[in-house]
């Protein structure tokens, strides 16, 4: 299962309409627990999860996995994208791209909803459901295929402090199964409780790596540690 | 401004009234038999009516299926790929549907008269070519409306289709699938337009008798015979088609939101 790391990324480099977005970023990544990527907005985050996952164009680097395998990683968005189906079907969905059995799937979507708190409501469309279940539900759609790495981009940016602690609940229920978890966001407190390993971005560059608990109490860089006082980094 | 306008108005309306008061009697004794020969013709099952009916629907429905059959997933098939000359053909698309179907319908003619590249199939004049110009014509009208639809849809699921490693083809089914309210409008604009139209197939049908003779065609000859009311109650048959074919349409659209489809 873990075959796929280390991902390596060589001199990345992603530029829209001629403006840098990110790089040039050089970062390893290996095995291990929930790594958090945290920065201001529009610090490049999103773009570094899109970059690693490979829904989005690099202009010039490389970014190598030990073993290539697309659909073992998966991705949860800040805006969920919820399919125009019911509950079950947006679970069945990816299972059904990979032409498992009906019973397979029946089984492993019964599991979700359950997990999730949508027994009994596997036949409602999914458009009915509010802010925090349409995540967990989106949640439950990226880890239906078992991925090896799940991302995530701030995925509880929009959601209230109840939401918030069932997914940080569920994320560290997948990252004891040994999915590695690579999520981004801004929320300090989200990080301390989640992070193991830490990647922090500013201005599209990666400014500090390393394990969670020793960059939260010897930051390396000043902007890192002004990040985690709350002040504005630039 | 606003007020004098609007006593303008009605002082010329009243003038209108009571100055052809004959032709307005007229005007409303025509409309009311004809919906009383409409009320007769559908309440005696009259074999003609039928006959001329089903065959409009037939005719109309077989033509749907299949520009339906073209038009969607090639709506779909834009919305979803990039290639160098996609904006060049979604504007011949968005311009043919504005193609006059009298002239649709001189093509189709040509193509398969006896002297035309088709006229061995022996089809002019028969239901295979008012079909043909059915198709002709709704086909354009129907990518259009459903390229419209699958691009917005294509926008708001892009992400995940490309974050699940989809496939075209996949991308293409999930869309169409997903999306099937907006194609379901944009085949009801197609039937509409299909339904009521006359030019194209009056000249590649011949509005001949118990072969080609629909609806449309049955209220022009009418007209031009002066029996009104059977013009009339033609057209009333025609207009309660078209909005029991709505209301079906609408009604799955509602069973289709509350899921249970």
């Amino acid at each position: 299962m873990t075959g796929m790391f280390p991902l390596t990324l060589n001199q990345v480099v992603v530029r829209r309409r001629g403006r840098l977005v990110i790089g040039p970023v050089d970062l390893t990544i290996g095995q291990g627990g929930p790594l958090i990527v945290m920065g201001p907005n529009g610090s490049g985050k999103t773009t570094l999860l899109r970059v690693m996952h490979g829904v989005e164009r690099i202009n010039a680097g490389s970014i190598n996995w030990a073993r290539e395998h697309p659909e073992r990683h998966a991705f949860v968005f800040q805006s969920p994208i919820i399919m125009r189906r019911s509950v079950f079907e947006n679970l069945a969905y990816p299972l059904r791209l990979l032409r498992r059995p009906k019973d397979e799937i029946s089984d492993a979507v019964n599991h979700w909803i359950t997990r999730i708190g949508l027994e009994n409501r596997g036949t409602t469309s999914a458009s009915r459901l509010s802010g925090g279940e349409r995540q967990k539900l989106a949640l439950a759609r990226a880890l239906i295929r078992k991925p090896d790495v799940l991302f995530l981009d701030e995925p509880c940016a929009n959601l209230d402090g109840r939401a918030t602690r069932e997914i940080e609940a569920l994320l560290q229920e997948t990252a004891v199964t040994g999915t590695r978890v690579i999520m981004s966001t801004h929320d300090m407190g989200q990080a301390r409780r989640l992070a193991q390993e830490i990647v922090f971005m500013l201005g599209g560059k990666v400014h500090e790596t390393g394990d969670a608990q020793s960059a939260f109490a010897n930051p390396k860089t000043a902007e890192f540690a002004a990040f985690q006082r709350g002040d504005i980094v630039t | 401004m606003r007020r004098f306008l609007l006593v303008f108005f009605v002082k010329k309306l009243n003038l209108y009234l009571s100055g052809s008061k004959g032709k307005c009697g007229t005007f409303m004794f025509e409309l009311i038999e004809g919906l009383k020969a409409a009320f007769r013709l559908v309440i005696t099952f009259d074999p003609e009516l039928w006959e001329i009916s089903l065959r409009s629907l037939r005719v109309t429905l077989t033509a749907l299926l299949i520009a339906s059959l073209i038009a969607m997933p090639l709506g779909t098939y834009l919305a979803v790929q990039r290639f160098r000359y996609r904006r060049f053909v979604i504007a011949i698309i968005n311009a043919l549907m504005g193609l006059p179907p009298v002239v649709v319908g001189l093509i189709v003619y040509i193509l398969l008269s006896r002297s035309g590249p088709f006229g061995v199939f022996n089809l002019l004049f028969t239901p295979t070519a008012m079909i043909i110009a059915q198709v002709v014509i709704i086909t354009p009208l129907i990518a259009s409306i459903a390229h419209q639809a699958m691009r917005e849809l294509w926008a708001e699921y892009h992400d995940l289709l490309i974050s699940l490693n989809t496939t075209k083809a996949q991308r293409i089914r999930t869309l169409i699938w997903d999306g099937r309210r907006n194609l379901l409008t944009a085949a009801l604009a197609g039937f509409g337009r299909a339904i009521g139209e006359v030019g194209a197939i009056m000249i590649v049908g011949g509005n001949i008798d118990n072969v080609t003779r629909v609806l449309t065609t049955a209220i022009a000859l009418e007209t031009g015979k002066g029996d009104f009311a059977l013009a009339l109650g033609l057209g009333f048959v025609l207009i309660g088609i078209a909005v029991v074919v709505n209301l079906a349409i609408h009604a799955l659209s509602r069973t289709e939101r509350e899921g249970r489809w």
